[in-house]
């Protein structure tokens, strides 16, 4: 692949290509039971990736484990964990 | 036709015909009458551009900007104060690599403030990707800023044409000025590759992370490189239509000396001056003419200056800390080359302080006697400094 000059970008959509998961140190983990299917989580989440359903599924591909959904779920479904090292 | 123009005048024809799409530009002296004289061309027709008036310099190159991304080709015009404000925008123009044409009318920058001409303002952004043009009279002006847009376009570089202020902007010369047919016959019309459309969406301006970063600066790199060739294709084209031609360098009855000048811009003229009645005596002295600052034309400075015994840099700027920057660029060209020149490093007409023939005739004897001792005592000095004032002498 020869990069295009000035670092334009000429491929729409292409930012999905880039996981940002890479850069969680925590992360969020769903407790089925307690989760209602509320959507808030969904909606709070600045990279939108948590599914709006019930229970909330998390995609860590992209997920940068901020932790605003733990911080605001009502139900205290949410808790981020360390991630494990492997 | 040749007509009695001041190098702004010849700046703003040099974009009129161009036919610039946008331009975009806020008045500073001595740059103002450049920014007027396009925007009456807008106002009465005969330029079918957009005049973007803006509050600053600072947005001024934002709007180039954003019409170059577009596919627009864009123009403005600074100086000084302005250029330092534009400083930000000037790195993201080259780095996204729109081929957007200023031309910078040099004026020293403040404090103390100071409307006249030295080459702090352009020196000062001498690494911001930008091409770098240093004219010697208007004519070059005008002839400049054309063959700017052909470099600019064909290698995605941003050019800047400079011009001595004052000296040039405000001096009525005889210029020649060639029909709007023939200059469009040799500047086609600008069809980028890449633009910002609708129809076909792309992204410019994106974050660069460090697994990329370095690959778009390399490239930028190789394309400075490459606008050395590019710049002398340009005006061996430019030659076949209008019959002048400059070069990247000018070598003025160098060949046969040992004792050279080398210099930029409308002081160059001056030298010659002092360089024809040295050589009625049949003195042989010379002198070396960069035109293009950058790229820097390395190998040519080498071939040129690299048989003297010394050479005389005159330049109006300074690197606070270390030498001005064109004897610092044109030591650094003889790094690992087996024969250099003595060089000794002249700062003189610092904020339009007037360099006339007795400071070149001093800097002609300091070099002389350098070739002769074989060694240089002090390599920077002052020219016309007024030792008294700054307590170097009683």
């Amino acid at each position: 692949m020869k990069l295009p000059p000035g670092a334009i970008i000429t491929e729409p959509g292409n930012s999905a290509n880039y996981e940002t998961g890479g850069w969680r140190s925590r992360k969020p983990e769903v407790d089925a039971a307690k989760c209602t299917g509320c959507g808030l989580c969904s909606m709070y989440c600045p990279e939108p990736c948590i599914s709006k359903s019930k229970p909330a599924v998390v995609n860590y591909r992209y997920c940068k484990g901020c932790g605003i959904c733990a911080a605001e779920c009502p139900f205290h479904a949410i808790t981020m964990v360390e991630e494990e090292r492997t | 036709m040749r007509q009695m123009l001041n190098g702004d005048e010849a700046a703003a024809i040099a974009a009129k015909l161009a036919r610039v799409n946008v331009v975009s530009a806020y008045p500073i002296t001595p740059q103002t009458i450049v920014v007027e004289r396009l925007s009456e061309f807008v106002a009465n027709g005969e330029l079918g551009a957009e005049f973007m008036k803006v509050e600053s310099e600072h947005s001024a190159l934002s709007a180039c900007i954003g019409a170059s991304a577009v596919g627009a080709r864009a123009f403005t015009a600074t100086s000084s104060q302005g250029l330092m404000l534009m400083s930000e925008m000037l790195f993201v123009a080259s780095g996204l690599r729109l081929p957007i044409v200023m031309v910078n009318a040099n004026r020293s920058l403040s404090a103390p403030l100071s409307i006249w001409c030295d080459w702090g303002d352009s020196m000062a952004v001498r690494d911001c990707g930008w091409v770098q043009l240093q004219c010697e009279n208007n004519q070059e002006v005008l002839d400049s800023t054309l063959q700017a847009f052909l470099v600019a376009e064909s290698l995605l570089l941003p050019v800047m044409v400079c011009f001595d202020g004052y000296i040039l902007s405000h001096t009525a010369e005889p210029v020649d000025v060639p029909g709007q047919a023939e200059v469009d016959r040799f500047l086609p019309p600008y069809r980028p590759k890449y633009k910002l459309d609708p129809e076909k969406p792309a992204t410019m301006g994106a974050m660069g992370v460090p697994e990329y970063y370095e690959e778009f600066k390399f490239m930028q790199q190789a394309a400075m490189q490459a606008a050395k060739e590019e710049l002398v294709k340009a005006d061996n084209e430019f030659a076949k239509h209008f019959g002048r031609k400059y070069g990247l360098i000018e070598k003025y009855h160098s060949d046969d000396a040992d004792v050279l000048l080398l210099t930029m811009g409308s002081l160059s003229s001056s030298v010659k001056e002092i360089i024809d009645r040295y050589r009625r005596r049949g003195e042989k002295v010379g002198l070396v003419k960069v035109r293009a600052f950058r790229p820097l034309p390395v190998d040519e400075l080498i071939e040129a200056l690299g048989h003297a015994k010394a050479v005389a840099i005159l330049e109006k700027d300074v690197s606070f800390g270390s030498a001005g920057a064109l004897f610092l660029d044109t030591a650094a060209s003889f790094i690992n080359v087996d024969k250099a020149p003595l060089m000794i490093d002249f700062i003189c007409g610092m904020g339009g302080r007037d360099v006339d023939s007795l400071h070149i005739k001093e800097a002609l004897r300091a070099a002389a006697k350098a070739a002769k001792a074989g060694e240089v005592k002090k390599i920077v000095r002052w020219l016309g400094l007024r030792e008294k004032l700054v307590g170097l002498e009683e």
